[in-house]
Protein backbone atom coordinates (compact mmCIF):
# COMPACT_ATOMS: atom_id res chain seq x y z
CA UNK A 1 0.00 0.00 0.00
CA UNK A 2 1.37 3.41 -0.88
CA UNK A 3 0.91 6.57 1.09
CA UNK A 4 -1.36 9.10 -0.66
CA UNK A 5 -0.16 12.69 -1.02
CA UNK A 6 -0.76 15.00 1.92
CA UNK A 7 -3.75 17.27 1.47
CA UNK A 8 -3.35 19.56 4.50
CA UNK A 9 -0.40 21.78 5.29
CA UNK A 10 0.98 21.21 8.79
CA UNK A 11 0.43 23.88 11.43
CA UNK A 12 3.88 25.25 12.25
CA UNK A 13 5.29 25.03 15.76
CA UNK A 14 6.27 27.90 18.03
CA UNK A 15 8.30 28.28 21.21
CA UNK A 16 6.64 27.49 24.53
CA UNK A 17 7.85 30.90 25.73
CA UNK A 18 8.77 31.64 29.33
CA UNK A 19 5.41 31.19 31.06
CA UNK A 20 4.37 27.64 30.20
CA UNK A 21 4.53 26.17 33.71
CA UNK A 22 0.97 26.80 34.85
CA UNK A 23 -0.40 25.86 31.43
CA UNK A 24 1.07 22.39 31.09
CA UNK A 25 1.52 21.23 34.68
CA UNK A 26 -0.38 18.21 35.93
CA UNK A 27 -0.33 16.27 39.15
CA UNK A 28 2.76 14.08 39.74
CA UNK A 29 3.63 14.58 36.10
CA UNK A 30 7.26 13.47 36.45
CA UNK A 31 6.27 10.36 38.39
CA UNK A 32 5.39 7.92 35.63
CA UNK A 33 5.59 5.42 38.48
CA UNK A 34 5.63 5.94 42.20
CA UNK A 35 9.26 6.52 43.30
CA UNK A 36 8.97 3.70 45.84
CA UNK A 37 7.31 1.18 43.55
CA UNK A 38 9.32 -1.96 42.72
CA UNK A 39 11.27 -1.45 39.50
CA UNK A 40 11.14 2.35 39.68
CA UNK A 41 14.21 4.03 38.22
CA UNK A 42 15.24 7.65 38.40
CA UNK A 43 15.97 9.12 34.97
CA UNK A 44 17.53 12.56 35.28
CA UNK A 45 20.03 14.99 33.88
CA UNK A 46 20.86 18.57 33.10
CA UNK A 47 19.85 20.58 30.05
CA UNK A 48 22.54 23.02 28.92
CA UNK A 49 22.79 25.76 26.32
CA UNK A 50 25.60 26.48 23.87
CA UNK A 51 27.66 28.21 26.57
CA UNK A 52 27.31 25.24 28.89
CA UNK A 53 24.91 27.13 31.15
CA UNK A 54 21.97 25.20 32.63
CA UNK A 55 18.57 25.93 31.08
CA UNK A 56 16.14 26.53 33.95
CA UNK A 57 13.06 27.20 31.81
CA UNK A 58 12.77 24.03 29.74
CA UNK A 59 10.70 20.90 29.98
CA UNK A 60 11.11 17.35 28.77
CA UNK A 61 8.49 14.79 27.85
CA UNK A 62 9.16 11.06 27.72
CA UNK A 63 7.06 8.28 26.28
CA UNK A 64 8.31 4.78 26.86
CA UNK A 65 7.25 1.18 26.56
CA UNK A 66 6.60 -0.88 29.67
CA UNK A 67 9.33 -3.26 30.87
CA UNK A 68 7.88 -5.99 28.65
CA UNK A 69 8.25 -3.79 25.56
CA UNK A 70 4.54 -3.14 25.18
CA UNK A 71 3.64 0.50 24.47
CA UNK A 72 0.88 1.67 26.83
CA UNK A 73 -2.31 2.63 25.06
CA UNK A 74 -4.69 2.87 28.01
CA UNK A 75 -6.50 6.17 27.96
CA UNK A 76 -5.59 8.65 30.65
CA UNK A 77 -1.90 9.40 30.10
CA UNK A 78 -2.08 11.97 32.92
CA UNK A 79 -3.48 9.44 35.35
CA UNK A 80 -1.33 8.57 38.34
CA UNK A 81 -3.39 5.86 40.03
CA UNK A 82 -0.47 3.62 41.05
CA UNK A 83 -1.60 0.67 38.95
CA UNK A 84 -1.91 1.95 35.38
CA UNK A 85 1.42 2.47 33.63
CA UNK A 86 0.87 5.19 31.03
CA UNK A 87 4.50 5.52 29.91
CA UNK A 88 4.14 9.28 29.58
CA UNK A 89 5.78 11.86 31.79
CA UNK A 90 6.64 15.54 31.75
CA UNK A 91 9.32 17.26 33.83
CA UNK A 92 10.26 20.92 34.17
CA UNK A 93 13.91 21.76 34.66
CA UNK A 94 14.74 23.39 37.99
CA UNK A 95 16.98 26.41 38.62
CA UNK A 96 20.01 24.19 37.96
CA UNK A 97 18.64 23.02 34.62
CA UNK A 98 17.97 19.57 36.03
CA UNK A 99 15.01 17.38 35.08
CA UNK A 100 13.99 14.13 36.80
CA UNK A 101 11.54 11.33 36.14
CA UNK A 102 10.61 8.23 38.07
CA UNK A 103 9.70 5.55 35.57
CA UNK A 104 10.45 1.99 34.48
CA UNK A 105 13.19 0.72 32.23
CA UNK A 106 11.47 0.34 28.86
CA UNK A 107 11.67 -3.06 27.24
CA UNK A 108 12.23 -3.76 23.55
CA UNK A 109 11.70 -6.67 21.16
CA UNK A 110 14.50 -9.27 21.47
CA UNK A 111 17.74 -8.00 19.99
CA UNK A 112 16.49 -4.43 19.66
CA UNK A 113 17.85 -1.47 21.63
CA UNK A 114 15.42 -0.06 24.20
CA UNK A 115 14.88 3.70 24.44
CA UNK A 116 12.58 6.42 25.69
CA UNK A 117 11.16 8.72 23.04
CA UNK A 118 11.81 12.23 24.34
CA UNK A 119 10.87 15.79 23.37
CA UNK A 120 12.55 18.97 24.63
CA UNK A 121 10.84 22.38 24.86
CA UNK A 122 12.31 25.63 26.18
CA UNK A 123 12.00 29.37 26.22
CA UNK A 124 14.27 30.48 23.38
CA UNK A 125 13.78 27.29 21.41
CA UNK A 126 11.60 28.24 18.41
CA UNK A 127 10.24 24.70 18.00
CA UNK A 128 10.26 21.46 19.98
CA UNK A 129 13.06 18.96 19.51
CA UNK A 130 12.66 15.19 19.31
CA UNK A 131 15.39 12.93 20.62
CA UNK A 132 15.84 9.44 22.12
CA UNK A 133 17.27 8.27 25.42
CA UNK A 134 18.65 4.75 24.96
CA UNK A 135 19.28 2.35 27.85
CA UNK A 136 23.01 1.58 28.12
CA UNK A 137 22.72 -2.02 29.31
CA UNK A 138 22.42 -4.20 26.20
CA UNK A 139 25.60 -3.41 24.31
CA UNK A 140 24.93 -6.01 21.62
CA UNK A 141 21.54 -4.46 20.84
CA UNK A 142 23.05 -0.97 20.83
CA UNK A 143 25.78 -2.11 18.44
CA UNK A 144 23.18 -3.69 16.15
CA UNK A 145 20.96 -0.60 16.04
CA UNK A 146 21.06 0.73 12.50
CA UNK A 147 20.35 4.30 13.49
CA UNK A 148 23.00 4.44 16.24
CA UNK A 149 25.46 2.76 13.89
CA UNK A 150 24.97 5.55 11.37
CA UNK A 151 26.33 8.08 13.88
CA UNK A 152 29.91 8.90 14.83
CA UNK A 153 30.81 7.79 18.40
CA UNK A 154 30.56 11.33 19.83
CA UNK A 155 27.04 11.75 18.44
CA UNK A 156 26.00 8.30 19.55
CA UNK A 157 27.16 9.03 23.10
CA UNK A 158 24.66 11.89 23.34
CA UNK A 159 21.76 9.45 22.91
CA UNK A 160 22.74 6.74 25.40
CA UNK A 161 22.10 7.22 29.12
CA UNK A 162 24.57 6.22 31.84
CA UNK A 163 23.62 3.63 34.46
CA UNK A 164 24.59 4.81 37.94
CA UNK A 165 25.75 2.37 40.65
CA UNK A 166 22.28 2.71 42.24
CA UNK A 167 20.69 1.50 39.00
CA UNK A 168 19.41 4.90 37.98
CA UNK A 169 19.77 6.57 34.60
CA UNK A 170 21.72 9.76 34.07
CA UNK A 171 21.31 11.64 30.81
CA UNK A 172 22.33 15.23 30.07
CA UNK A 173 21.01 17.12 27.06
CA UNK A 174 22.94 19.88 25.28
CA UNK A 175 20.91 22.15 23.03
CA UNK A 176 24.05 23.43 21.30
CA UNK A 177 27.83 23.20 21.30
CA UNK A 178 30.55 20.60 21.21
CA UNK A 179 28.50 17.94 22.93
CA UNK A 180 25.28 18.90 21.19
CA UNK A 181 22.65 16.20 21.60
CA UNK A 182 21.51 14.48 18.43
CA UNK A 183 17.98 15.65 17.64
CA UNK A 184 15.69 13.84 15.25
CA UNK A 185 13.53 14.35 12.21
CA UNK A 186 11.13 11.59 11.16
CA UNK B 1 7.38 53.97 48.72
CA UNK B 2 10.68 52.31 49.58
CA UNK B 3 13.70 52.43 47.33
CA UNK B 4 13.38 48.70 46.89
CA UNK B 5 9.87 49.00 45.57
CA UNK B 6 10.80 51.50 42.86
CA UNK B 7 14.04 49.81 41.77
CA UNK B 8 13.68 48.35 38.27
CA UNK B 9 13.04 44.59 38.45
CA UNK B 10 16.04 42.38 37.80
CA UNK B 11 15.07 40.37 34.81
CA UNK B 12 17.23 37.56 33.52
CA UNK B 13 15.09 37.41 30.37
CA UNK B 14 16.50 40.68 29.02
CA UNK B 15 18.74 40.48 25.95
CA UNK B 16 22.01 42.32 26.65
CA UNK B 17 22.40 44.16 23.34
CA UNK B 18 19.20 46.23 23.64
CA UNK B 19 18.62 46.48 19.90
CA UNK B 20 16.00 48.87 18.58
CA UNK B 21 12.78 47.73 16.92
CA UNK B 22 14.09 49.16 13.68
CA UNK B 23 17.17 46.94 13.89
CA UNK B 24 15.14 43.85 14.79
CA UNK B 25 12.66 44.47 11.96
CA UNK B 26 15.59 44.81 9.54
CA UNK B 27 17.11 41.57 10.85
CA UNK B 28 13.80 39.76 10.35
CA UNK B 29 13.67 41.00 6.75
CA UNK B 30 17.22 39.89 6.07
CA UNK B 31 16.68 36.47 7.63
CA UNK B 32 13.53 35.90 5.59
CA UNK B 33 15.26 37.01 2.37
CA UNK B 34 18.18 34.65 3.04
CA UNK B 35 15.82 31.74 3.71
CA UNK B 36 13.92 32.43 0.48
CA UNK B 37 17.21 32.41 -1.38
CA UNK B 38 18.21 29.07 0.15
CA UNK B 39 14.85 27.56 -0.73
CA UNK B 40 15.15 28.83 -4.31
CA UNK B 41 18.47 27.04 -4.58
CA UNK B 42 16.79 23.78 -3.67
CA UNK B 43 17.24 23.46 0.08
CA UNK B 44 14.33 22.01 2.08
CA UNK B 45 13.66 24.41 4.93
CA UNK B 46 11.18 23.65 7.74
CA UNK B 47 8.24 25.95 8.45
CA UNK B 48 9.74 27.13 11.74
CA UNK B 49 13.45 27.95 11.68
CA UNK B 50 15.25 27.32 14.94
CA UNK B 51 18.28 29.39 13.94
CA UNK B 52 16.67 32.83 14.09
CA UNK B 53 18.93 35.30 15.96
CA UNK B 54 16.39 38.14 15.87
CA UNK B 55 14.81 36.07 18.68
CA UNK B 56 17.74 36.77 20.99
CA UNK B 57 17.25 34.05 23.58
CA UNK B 58 17.38 31.43 20.80
CA UNK B 59 21.00 32.24 19.97
CA UNK B 60 22.53 29.81 22.48
CA UNK B 61 19.55 27.47 22.64
CA UNK B 62 19.12 26.08 19.15
CA UNK B 63 21.03 23.08 17.79
CA UNK B 64 23.47 24.00 15.04
CA UNK B 65 23.73 20.53 13.51
CA UNK B 66 21.14 19.16 11.12
CA UNK B 67 18.40 17.02 12.59
CA UNK B 68 19.09 13.33 11.92
CA UNK B 69 16.47 11.60 9.84
CA UNK B 70 15.37 8.37 11.52
CA UNK B 71 12.74 5.69 10.91
CA UNK B 72 10.18 6.00 13.70
CA UNK B 73 9.74 2.97 15.95
CA UNK B 74 6.53 1.77 17.58
CA UNK B 75 6.72 4.02 20.64
CA UNK B 76 7.17 7.05 18.38
CA UNK B 77 4.32 6.06 16.08
CA UNK B 78 1.88 5.69 18.94
CA UNK B 79 0.95 8.48 21.32
CA UNK B 80 0.13 8.96 24.96
CA UNK B 81 -3.60 8.24 24.95
CA UNK B 82 -6.35 10.37 26.37
CA UNK B 83 -10.08 10.11 26.77
CA UNK B 84 -13.09 12.27 27.55
CA UNK B 85 -12.77 11.34 31.23
CA UNK B 86 -9.33 12.86 31.53
CA UNK B 87 -10.49 16.45 31.41
CA UNK B 88 -13.41 17.96 33.27
CA UNK B 89 -15.91 20.03 31.29
CA UNK B 90 -15.06 23.16 33.30
CA UNK B 91 -11.43 22.95 32.22
CA UNK B 92 -12.30 24.13 28.71
CA UNK B 93 -14.02 27.24 30.06
CA UNK B 94 -11.40 29.66 31.35
CA UNK B 95 -14.07 32.15 32.41
CA UNK B 96 -15.67 30.03 35.15
CA UNK B 97 -12.66 28.93 37.14
CA UNK B 98 -13.09 31.57 39.86
CA UNK B 99 -15.83 33.17 41.93
CA UNK B 100 -16.37 36.01 39.46
CA UNK B 101 -16.08 36.61 35.73
CA UNK B 102 -12.75 37.73 34.29
CA UNK B 103 -12.53 41.13 32.64
CA UNK B 104 -12.10 41.24 28.89
CA UNK B 105 -13.67 40.32 25.60
CA UNK B 106 -15.30 36.88 25.95
CA UNK B 107 -14.38 34.48 23.13
CA UNK B 108 -15.23 31.07 21.80
CA UNK B 109 -12.26 29.40 20.12
CA UNK B 110 -13.22 26.30 18.21
CA UNK B 111 -11.41 24.19 15.69
CA UNK B 112 -10.71 20.79 14.28
CA UNK B 113 -7.59 18.73 14.84
CA UNK B 114 -6.62 16.68 11.78
CA UNK B 115 -3.56 15.00 10.35
CA UNK B 116 -1.93 15.96 7.05
CA UNK B 117 -4.40 13.81 5.17
CA UNK B 118 -7.34 15.67 6.67
CA UNK B 119 -8.37 12.79 8.91
CA UNK B 120 -9.76 13.94 12.27
CA UNK B 121 -7.70 13.15 15.37
CA UNK B 122 -10.27 12.22 18.05
CA UNK B 123 -9.76 11.81 21.80
CA UNK B 124 -6.57 13.78 22.03
CA UNK B 125 -5.49 16.43 24.45
CA UNK B 126 -5.22 20.15 23.76
CA UNK B 127 -3.77 22.38 26.47
CA UNK B 128 -3.84 26.19 26.29
CA UNK B 129 -2.36 29.00 28.36
CA UNK B 130 -2.49 32.75 27.89
CA UNK B 131 -2.15 36.22 29.39
CA UNK B 132 -5.18 38.02 30.79
CA UNK B 133 -6.94 40.87 28.98
CA UNK B 134 -4.33 43.32 30.30
CA UNK B 135 -1.46 41.27 28.87
CA UNK B 136 -0.31 39.82 32.19
CA UNK B 137 0.45 36.15 32.89
CA UNK B 138 -0.20 34.68 36.29
CA UNK B 139 3.32 33.19 36.14
CA UNK B 140 5.48 34.66 38.91
CA UNK B 141 8.28 35.61 36.53
CA UNK B 142 5.99 37.86 34.51
CA UNK B 143 6.91 41.34 35.69
CA UNK B 144 4.85 43.37 33.26
CA UNK B 145 3.30 46.05 35.50
CA UNK B 146 -0.24 45.36 34.28
CA UNK B 147 -2.93 44.16 36.67
CA UNK B 148 -3.54 40.53 37.51
CA UNK B 149 -7.19 39.53 37.29
CA UNK B 150 -8.33 37.64 40.39
CA UNK B 151 -10.91 35.89 38.23
CA UNK B 152 -8.57 34.64 35.55
CA UNK B 153 -5.84 32.03 35.64
CA UNK B 154 -5.46 31.55 31.90
CA UNK B 155 -4.97 27.78 31.59
CA UNK B 156 -7.36 25.30 29.99
CA UNK B 157 -7.63 21.79 28.57
CA UNK B 158 -9.95 20.01 26.20
CA UNK B 159 -10.20 16.58 24.60
CA UNK B 160 -11.11 16.43 20.90
CA UNK B 161 -14.41 14.74 20.06
CA UNK B 162 -15.01 12.02 17.46
CA UNK B 163 -14.79 14.60 14.66
CA UNK B 164 -11.52 16.00 16.06
CA UNK B 165 -13.32 19.14 17.23
CA UNK B 166 -12.42 21.07 20.35
CA UNK B 167 -13.76 24.29 21.87
CA UNK B 168 -12.65 26.73 24.55
CA UNK B 169 -14.37 29.68 26.17
CA UNK B 170 -11.92 32.34 27.27
CA UNK B 171 -11.21 36.06 27.04
CA UNK B 172 -9.05 37.80 24.49
CA UNK B 173 -5.47 38.07 25.80
CA UNK B 174 -3.74 41.43 25.66
CA UNK B 175 -0.42 42.08 23.91
CA UNK B 176 2.50 42.27 26.33
CA UNK B 177 6.03 43.68 26.48
CA UNK B 178 9.09 41.47 26.67
CA UNK B 179 12.80 42.13 26.79
CA UNK B 180 14.06 40.79 23.48
CA UNK B 181 14.87 44.34 22.39
CA UNK B 182 13.91 47.88 23.36
CA UNK B 183 10.12 48.42 23.38
CA UNK B 184 9.43 44.85 22.24
CA UNK B 185 5.78 43.74 22.32
CA UNK B 186 4.29 40.34 21.56
CA UNK B 187 1.12 40.28 19.44
CA UNK B 188 -1.83 38.89 21.42
CA UNK B 189 -1.75 35.09 21.38
CA UNK B 190 -2.93 31.90 23.03
CA UNK B 191 -0.36 29.11 23.53
CA UNK B 192 -1.50 25.67 22.31
CA UNK B 193 -0.03 22.27 23.16
CA UNK B 194 -1.45 19.46 21.04
CA UNK B 195 -1.14 15.67 21.01
CA UNK B 196 -1.67 13.89 17.71
CA UNK B 197 -2.20 10.18 17.22
CA UNK B 198 1.56 9.69 17.06
CA UNK B 199 4.28 11.09 19.35
CA UNK B 200 6.04 12.30 16.19
CA UNK B 201 3.06 14.64 15.64
CA UNK B 202 3.46 16.46 18.96
CA UNK B 203 2.91 20.18 18.41
CA UNK B 204 3.28 23.30 20.51
CA UNK B 205 2.25 26.51 18.82
CA UNK B 206 0.51 29.87 19.31
CA UNK B 207 -2.78 31.19 17.94
CA UNK B 208 -2.97 34.86 17.00
CA UNK B 209 -5.81 37.27 16.18
CA UNK B 210 -6.58 38.87 12.80
CA UNK B 211 -5.10 42.25 11.93
CA UNK B 212 -2.65 42.55 14.81
CA UNK B 213 -0.34 45.52 14.09
CA UNK B 214 2.51 43.78 15.93
CA UNK B 215 2.86 40.84 13.50
CA UNK B 216 5.67 42.29 11.40
CA UNK B 217 7.59 43.44 14.47
CA UNK B 218 7.65 40.17 16.38
CA UNK B 219 10.67 37.88 16.03
CA UNK B 220 8.87 34.87 17.56
CA UNK B 221 5.96 34.98 15.09
CA UNK B 222 8.51 35.46 12.31
CA UNK B 223 10.54 32.36 13.19
CA UNK B 224 7.87 31.02 10.83
CA UNK B 225 9.40 32.49 7.76
CA UNK B 226 6.73 31.91 5.08
CA UNK B 227 3.73 34.19 5.01
CA UNK B 228 1.31 31.34 4.27
CA UNK B 229 2.54 29.42 7.34
CA UNK B 230 2.24 32.47 9.56
CA UNK B 231 -1.28 33.00 8.24
CA UNK B 232 -2.18 29.49 9.43
CA UNK B 233 -1.61 30.61 13.03
CA UNK B 234 -4.14 33.43 12.84
CA UNK B 235 -7.57 32.49 14.14
CA UNK B 236 -10.37 33.24 11.69
CA UNK B 237 -13.29 35.33 12.89
CA UNK B 238 -16.42 33.25 12.34
CA UNK B 239 -19.77 34.92 12.84
CA UNK B 240 -21.47 31.52 12.95
CA UNK B 241 -19.43 30.80 16.07
CA UNK B 242 -20.36 34.12 17.60
CA UNK B 243 -23.17 33.72 20.11
CA UNK B 244 -25.80 36.39 20.58
CA UNK B 245 -25.21 38.68 23.58
CA UNK B 246 -22.43 36.40 24.79
CA UNK B 247 -19.13 35.88 22.93
CA UNK B 248 -17.37 36.44 19.63
CA UNK B 249 -16.16 33.32 17.84
CA UNK B 250 -12.84 32.38 16.23
CA UNK B 251 -11.97 29.25 14.33
CA UNK B 252 -8.49 27.74 14.69
CA UNK B 253 -7.99 24.45 12.86
CA UNK B 254 -4.83 22.52 13.64
CA UNK B 255 -2.98 20.08 11.38
CA UNK B 256 -0.42 17.76 12.95
CA UNK B 257 2.13 16.24 10.62
CA UNK B 258 4.07 13.04 11.00
CA UNK B 259 6.15 10.75 8.83
CA UNK B 260 4.51 8.60 6.14
CA UNK B 261 4.27 5.74 8.64
CA UNK B 262 1.62 7.66 10.57
CA UNK B 263 -0.71 7.24 7.61
CA UNK B 264 -0.76 3.47 8.09
CA UNK B 265 -1.06 3.69 11.87
CA UNK B 266 -4.33 5.54 11.58
CA UNK B 267 -5.78 3.55 8.71
CA UNK B 268 -6.12 0.49 10.90
CA UNK B 269 -8.50 2.09 13.36
FE1 LIG C 1 3.01 34.15 25.54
Amino acid sequence: MTVPPRTHRATPGQTVGPFFAYGVEFDRMHQVVDPYAPGAVLLGGTIRDGAGAPVPDAFVEIFGADSDGRVPQARGAFRRDDHTFTGFGRAFTNEDGRYEFFTRNPGAPIGRAAFFAAIVYARGLPDRLHTRIYLPDDSAALAADTFLSSLVPEERATLVATRTPEGHLSHDISLQGERETVFLAF
Amino acid sequence: MTAEAIAPPVNSLAAPDRASQREITAEIGELHAALEQRERSGEAIPSTVIDFPAYRSSILRHPTKNLKLVDPETVELLSPAFGQRDVGAVESDLTIQHAGEPLGERLTVRGRLTDSWGRPVPNQLIEIWQANSAGRYIHQRDQHPAPLDPNFTGAGRAITDDAGEYAFTTIKPGPYPWKNHVNAWRPAHIHFSVFGSSFTQRLVTQMYFPGDPLFALDPIFNTIWRQKDRDALIGVYDHDLTSEEWATGYRFDIVVDGPDATWFENEGE
